[in-house]
Protein backbone atom coordinates (compact mmCIF):
# COMPACT_ATOMS: atom_id res chain seq x y z
CA UNK A 1 0.00 0.00 0.00
CA UNK A 2 1.53 3.70 -0.62
CA UNK A 3 -0.30 6.80 1.33
CA UNK A 4 -0.32 9.93 -0.54
CA UNK A 5 -1.12 13.15 2.02
CA UNK A 6 -1.77 16.77 0.85
CA UNK A 7 1.45 18.89 2.45
CA UNK A 8 0.51 22.14 1.06
CA UNK A 9 -1.69 23.82 -0.54
CA UNK A 10 -1.20 27.48 -2.46
CA UNK A 11 -5.05 29.25 -3.81
CA UNK A 12 -8.10 28.14 -4.79
CA UNK A 13 -7.49 23.77 -3.66
CA UNK A 14 -10.02 21.18 -3.35
CA UNK A 15 -8.30 19.23 -0.48
CA UNK A 16 -6.78 20.81 2.63
CA UNK A 17 -3.63 19.89 3.77
CA UNK A 18 -3.29 16.76 5.88
CA UNK A 19 -5.98 15.36 3.52
CA UNK A 20 -4.89 11.71 2.64
CA UNK A 21 -5.12 8.65 -0.08
CA UNK A 22 -4.30 5.33 0.15
CA UNK A 23 -3.67 3.14 -3.15
CA UNK A 24 -3.52 -0.26 -3.05
CA UNK A 25 -0.59 -2.60 -5.49
CA UNK A 26 -3.54 -3.41 -7.77
CA UNK A 27 -4.33 0.65 -8.02
CA UNK A 28 -7.44 0.52 -6.06
CA UNK A 29 -7.73 3.54 -3.88
CA UNK A 30 -9.68 5.49 -1.55
CA UNK A 31 -9.32 9.22 -0.17
CA UNK A 32 -8.46 11.94 -1.96
CA UNK A 33 -5.95 14.57 -2.23
CA UNK A 34 -8.04 16.57 -5.18
CA UNK A 35 -11.35 17.15 -6.83
CA UNK A 36 -10.46 14.06 -8.92
CA UNK A 37 -8.26 16.36 -11.15
CA UNK A 38 -4.50 14.98 -10.23
CA UNK A 39 -5.50 11.41 -8.54
CA UNK A 40 -4.47 9.65 -11.27
CA UNK A 41 -0.94 10.78 -11.72
CA UNK A 42 -0.97 10.25 -7.94
CA UNK A 43 -1.76 6.77 -8.36
CA UNK A 44 1.02 6.38 -10.85
CA UNK A 45 3.58 7.73 -8.31
CA UNK A 46 1.94 5.44 -5.47
CA UNK A 47 3.18 2.71 -7.86
CA UNK A 48 6.60 3.67 -8.67
CA UNK A 49 6.73 4.32 -4.54
CA UNK A 50 5.78 0.62 -3.73
CA UNK A 51 7.72 -0.79 -6.41
CA UNK A 52 11.15 1.67 -5.30
CA UNK A 53 10.17 2.08 -1.34
CA UNK A 54 11.29 5.44 -1.93
CA UNK A 55 9.12 8.83 -1.12
CA UNK A 56 8.09 11.22 -3.71
CA UNK A 57 7.13 14.83 -3.63
CA UNK A 58 4.79 15.97 -6.46
CA UNK A 59 4.02 19.69 -6.93
CA UNK A 60 0.54 20.04 -9.26
CA UNK A 61 -0.75 23.49 -10.13
CA UNK A 62 -1.25 25.96 -13.42
CA UNK A 63 2.07 26.74 -14.12
CA UNK A 64 2.79 23.31 -14.12
CA UNK A 65 2.35 20.85 -17.37
CA UNK A 66 1.57 18.07 -15.84
CA UNK A 67 -1.52 19.74 -13.87
CA UNK A 68 -2.37 20.88 -17.82
CA UNK A 69 -2.61 17.40 -18.90
CA UNK A 70 -4.44 16.01 -16.16
CA UNK A 71 -6.44 19.09 -15.69
CA UNK A 72 -5.95 20.96 -12.21
CA UNK A 73 -9.06 23.11 -13.12
CA UNK A 74 -9.33 25.23 -9.98
CA UNK A 75 -6.14 27.24 -10.80
CA UNK A 76 -4.60 26.33 -7.01
CA UNK A 77 -1.68 24.56 -6.50
CA UNK A 78 -1.02 21.39 -4.71
CA UNK A 79 2.06 19.79 -3.00
CA UNK A 80 1.78 16.23 -2.26
CA UNK A 81 4.28 13.83 -0.30
CA UNK A 82 3.53 10.04 -1.45
CA UNK A 83 4.82 7.19 0.76
CA UNK A 84 4.98 3.54 0.61
CA UNK A 85 3.60 1.76 3.71
CA UNK A 86 5.82 -1.29 4.44
CA UNK B 1 5.40 4.14 6.72
CA UNK B 2 6.28 1.37 8.87
CA UNK B 3 3.03 -0.51 9.23
CA UNK B 4 3.97 -0.60 13.17
CA UNK B 5 3.67 3.35 13.52
CA UNK B 6 0.46 2.99 11.33
CA UNK B 7 -0.66 0.27 13.91
CA UNK B 8 0.10 2.57 16.60
CA UNK B 9 -2.00 5.77 14.78
CA UNK B 10 -4.82 3.62 14.27
CA UNK B 11 -4.67 2.65 18.09
CA UNK B 12 -4.59 5.83 19.08
CA UNK B 13 -7.23 6.58 16.98
CA UNK B 14 -9.46 4.18 18.89
CA UNK B 15 -8.55 5.02 21.91
CA UNK B 16 -9.29 8.60 21.87
CA UNK B 17 -5.74 9.63 22.07
CA UNK B 18 -4.61 12.89 20.26
CA UNK B 19 -1.22 12.15 18.09
CA UNK B 20 0.74 14.58 15.36
CA UNK B 21 2.59 12.23 13.29
CA UNK B 22 5.68 14.60 12.01
CA UNK B 23 7.99 13.29 8.73
CA UNK B 24 10.53 14.72 7.22
CA UNK B 25 9.58 15.19 3.59
CA UNK B 26 13.63 15.04 2.18
CA UNK B 27 14.34 11.97 3.76
CA UNK B 28 10.62 10.33 5.00
CA UNK B 29 11.79 10.10 8.25
CA UNK B 30 8.74 10.03 10.71
CA UNK B 31 7.93 9.97 14.37
CA UNK B 32 4.23 9.82 15.88
CA UNK B 33 4.33 12.16 19.05
CA UNK B 34 1.39 11.23 21.46
CA UNK B 35 0.30 14.80 23.36
CA UNK B 36 -0.75 14.56 26.76
CA UNK B 37 -1.99 16.05 29.40
CA UNK B 38 0.98 18.63 29.98
CA UNK B 39 0.66 19.64 26.27
CA UNK B 40 2.91 18.82 23.11
CA UNK B 41 6.65 17.74 23.53
CA UNK B 42 8.85 18.35 20.44
CA UNK B 43 10.05 15.52 18.25
CA UNK B 44 12.82 13.48 19.75
CA UNK B 45 14.25 11.94 16.05
CA UNK B 46 13.79 14.91 14.28
CA UNK B 47 15.27 17.71 14.45
CA UNK B 48 14.53 21.51 14.48
CA UNK B 49 10.72 21.51 15.29
CA UNK B 50 9.28 22.77 18.40
CA UNK B 51 6.56 21.84 20.84
CA UNK B 52 5.13 24.75 20.19
CA UNK B 53 4.74 23.89 16.43
CA UNK B 54 3.67 20.34 16.94
CA UNK B 55 1.27 21.83 19.45
CA UNK B 56 -0.54 24.41 17.01
CA UNK B 57 -1.02 21.79 14.25
CA UNK B 58 -3.07 20.25 16.88
CA UNK B 59 -5.00 23.20 18.19
CA UNK B 60 -5.86 24.33 14.16
CA UNK B 61 -6.70 20.91 13.31
CA UNK B 62 -4.76 21.34 10.19
CA UNK B 63 -1.31 19.86 8.74
CA UNK B 64 1.24 22.18 8.92
CA UNK B 65 4.82 22.55 7.12
CA UNK B 66 7.73 23.09 10.08
CA UNK B 67 10.65 24.67 8.10
CA UNK B 68 14.29 23.00 9.44
CA UNK B 69 18.06 23.11 8.92
CA UNK B 70 17.15 19.42 7.64
CA UNK B 71 14.08 20.95 5.14
CA UNK B 72 10.27 20.74 5.25
CA UNK B 73 9.11 18.62 8.02
CA UNK B 74 5.15 17.94 7.72
CA UNK B 75 2.93 18.11 11.23
CA UNK B 76 0.15 16.07 10.45
CA UNK B 77 -2.34 15.88 13.43
CA UNK B 78 -5.06 13.00 14.06
CA UNK B 79 -7.25 14.47 16.82
CA UNK B 80 -9.87 12.86 18.71
CA UNK B 81 -12.78 12.62 16.61
CA UNK B 82 -16.53 15.04 16.98
CA UNK B 83 -19.25 13.37 17.83
CA UNK B 84 -23.24 14.03 17.96
CA UNK B 85 -25.37 12.86 20.98
CA UNK B 86 -28.98 13.29 19.62
CA UNK B 87 -31.94 13.18 22.45
CA UNK B 88 -34.95 11.80 21.14
CA UNK B 89 -35.55 9.13 18.86
CA UNK B 90 -37.78 11.16 16.69
CA UNK B 91 -38.09 11.43 13.05
CA UNK B 92 -35.24 13.58 12.56
CA UNK B 93 -33.11 11.68 14.56
CA UNK B 94 -33.33 9.19 12.04
CA UNK B 95 -32.04 11.58 9.26
CA UNK B 96 -29.21 12.31 11.60
CA UNK B 97 -27.87 8.84 12.67
CA UNK B 98 -27.83 8.43 8.89
CA UNK B 99 -25.97 11.28 8.14
CA UNK B 100 -23.87 12.95 10.59
CA UNK B 101 -21.17 10.52 10.50
CA UNK B 102 -20.64 11.72 7.26
CA UNK B 103 -19.63 15.20 7.93
CA UNK B 104 -17.21 13.45 10.77
CA UNK B 105 -19.83 13.55 13.81
CA UNK B 106 -21.06 9.94 14.59
CA UNK B 107 -24.29 9.88 15.92
CA UNK B 108 -25.37 8.42 19.29
CA UNK B 109 -29.29 8.18 19.96
CA UNK B 110 -30.60 8.41 23.35
CA UNK B 111 -34.53 8.32 24.28
CA UNK B 112 -35.65 6.45 27.41
CA UNK B 113 -39.20 5.71 25.63
CA UNK B 114 -40.27 2.14 24.74
CA UNK B 115 -40.47 1.90 20.93
CA UNK B 116 -38.38 4.96 20.18
CA UNK B 117 -34.54 3.90 20.02
CA UNK B 118 -34.99 0.55 18.11
CA UNK B 119 -32.81 -0.89 16.21
CA UNK B 120 -35.51 -1.30 13.59
CA UNK B 121 -35.89 2.71 13.86
CA UNK B 122 -32.56 3.27 13.54
CA UNK B 123 -30.25 0.27 11.34
CA UNK B 124 -26.66 -0.11 12.68
CA UNK B 125 -26.99 3.42 15.07
CA UNK B 126 -25.49 3.74 18.58
CA UNK B 127 -28.78 3.65 20.61
CA UNK B 128 -29.16 4.49 24.29
CA UNK B 129 -32.38 3.32 25.96
CA UNK B 130 -32.24 5.67 29.33
CA UNK B 131 -33.09 9.04 30.44
CA UNK B 132 -30.70 11.71 28.87
CA UNK B 133 -28.94 12.75 32.32
CA UNK B 134 -27.91 9.18 33.14
CA UNK B 135 -27.23 9.15 29.35
CA UNK B 136 -25.20 11.68 29.11
CA UNK B 137 -23.26 11.16 32.48
CA UNK B 138 -21.94 7.82 31.16
CA UNK B 139 -21.20 9.08 27.83
CA UNK B 140 -19.54 12.00 29.18
CA UNK B 141 -20.36 14.86 27.77
CA UNK B 142 -16.62 17.14 26.93
CA UNK B 143 -15.63 19.97 24.15
CA UNK B 144 -15.59 17.38 21.40
CA UNK B 145 -19.34 17.05 21.73
CA UNK B 146 -22.17 18.67 19.81
CA UNK B 147 -25.86 17.41 21.39
CA UNK B 148 -29.30 18.31 20.14
CA UNK B 149 -32.17 17.79 22.25
CA UNK B 150 -35.64 16.85 19.61
CA UNK B 151 -37.87 15.38 21.96
CA UNK B 152 -40.38 18.23 22.38
CA UNK B 153 -40.95 16.94 25.98
CA UNK B 154 -39.39 18.77 28.98
CA UNK B 155 -39.22 15.30 30.59
CA UNK B 156 -36.59 14.42 28.42
CA UNK B 157 -34.99 17.84 26.99
CA UNK B 158 -34.90 19.50 30.04
CA UNK B 159 -32.69 17.08 31.58
CA UNK B 160 -30.24 16.60 28.39
CA UNK B 161 -30.03 20.52 28.19
CA UNK B 162 -29.26 20.99 32.34
CA UNK B 163 -26.46 18.29 31.41
CA UNK B 164 -25.18 20.27 28.33
CA UNK B 165 -25.09 23.59 29.72
CA UNK B 166 -22.92 22.26 32.75
CA UNK B 167 -20.19 20.76 29.70
CA UNK B 168 -18.03 22.03 27.74
CA UNK B 169 -20.02 20.66 24.73
CA UNK B 170 -19.17 22.57 21.81
CA UNK B 171 -22.75 22.78 20.00
CA UNK B 172 -25.88 23.15 22.10
CA UNK B 173 -29.57 22.97 19.97
CA UNK B 174 -32.75 22.74 20.80
CA UNK B 175 -36.01 22.24 18.60
CA UNK B 176 -39.12 24.02 19.57
CA UNK B 177 -40.86 26.95 18.41
CA UNK B 178 -41.36 30.43 19.72
CA UNK B 179 -43.57 29.67 22.45
CA UNK B 180 -41.45 26.64 23.51
CA UNK B 181 -38.41 28.42 23.67
CA UNK B 182 -39.63 31.40 25.87
CA UNK B 183 -41.44 28.42 28.39
CA UNK B 184 -38.05 26.86 28.53
CA UNK B 185 -35.21 29.46 28.57
CA UNK B 186 -37.63 30.69 32.04
CA UNK B 187 -37.38 26.94 33.01
CA UNK B 188 -33.70 27.24 32.74
CA UNK B 189 -33.44 30.11 34.42
CA UNK B 190 -35.21 29.26 37.20
CA UNK B 191 -33.20 26.44 37.58
CA UNK B 192 -30.11 28.40 38.26
CA UNK B 193 -28.69 29.22 34.95
CA UNK B 194 -28.11 32.60 33.71
CA UNK B 195 -29.33 34.12 30.64
CA UNK B 196 -25.74 34.37 29.26
CA UNK B 197 -25.35 30.48 29.88
CA UNK B 198 -29.00 30.03 28.57
CA UNK B 199 -28.32 31.77 25.13
CA UNK B 200 -25.13 29.16 24.16
CA UNK B 201 -28.53 27.04 22.99
CA UNK B 202 -28.83 27.19 19.74
CA UNK B 203 -32.60 27.69 19.54
CA UNK B 204 -34.60 27.70 16.45
CA UNK B 205 -31.82 25.00 15.72
CA UNK B 206 -30.87 24.75 12.54
CA UNK B 207 -29.20 28.04 9.72
CA UNK B 208 -32.22 29.67 8.78
CA UNK B 209 -32.85 27.82 5.02
CA UNK B 210 -36.73 27.49 5.16
CA UNK B 211 -36.43 23.53 6.26
CA UNK B 212 -39.97 22.13 6.48
CA UNK B 213 -39.17 18.25 6.79
CA UNK B 214 -37.63 16.37 9.03
CA UNK B 215 -34.66 15.33 6.22
CA UNK B 216 -34.65 19.50 5.64
CA UNK B 217 -34.29 20.48 9.35
CA UNK B 218 -31.80 17.56 10.02
CA UNK B 219 -29.49 19.09 7.09
CA UNK B 220 -30.03 22.32 8.20
CA UNK B 221 -28.83 21.32 12.06
CA UNK B 222 -25.73 19.79 10.65
CA UNK B 223 -25.07 22.23 8.53
CA UNK B 224 -25.03 24.75 11.66
CA UNK B 225 -22.63 22.89 13.67
CA UNK B 226 -20.35 22.41 11.00
CA UNK B 227 -20.58 26.46 11.05
CA UNK B 228 -19.96 26.65 15.23
CA UNK B 229 -17.02 23.85 14.11
CA UNK B 230 -15.18 26.08 10.81
CA UNK B 231 -16.28 30.19 11.56
CA UNK B 232 -15.45 29.69 15.65
CA UNK B 233 -16.82 33.65 16.97
CA UNK B 234 -17.20 34.95 13.26
CA UNK B 235 -19.54 33.18 11.49
CA UNK B 236 -20.52 34.61 8.10
CA UNK B 237 -24.35 33.74 8.65
CA UNK B 238 -26.03 35.74 10.94
CA UNK B 239 -27.38 33.55 13.71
Amino acid sequence: MALATVTRTWGSAPRRAGSHMAVAEGGDFTGSVSGGCVESAVIHAAMEVMESGDPQRLKFGVTNEMAWEVGLACGGEVEIYVEAVR
Amino acid sequence: MRPALLDTLLEAQRSGRSVVLATRLSDGAQELVEIGPAGAREPRTIAGVSADQVYAALRAEEAQVAETADGPVLLRPYTVPRRLLVVGAVHIAQVLARTSSEVGLPATIIDPREGFATPERFPGAELVRAWPDQALERIGLDARSALVVLAHDPKIDDPALTAALGSDAFYIGALGGRKTRRTRRQRLIEAGFSAEAVDRIHSPVGLSIGARTPAEIALSILAQIIDVIRNPGASPLAR
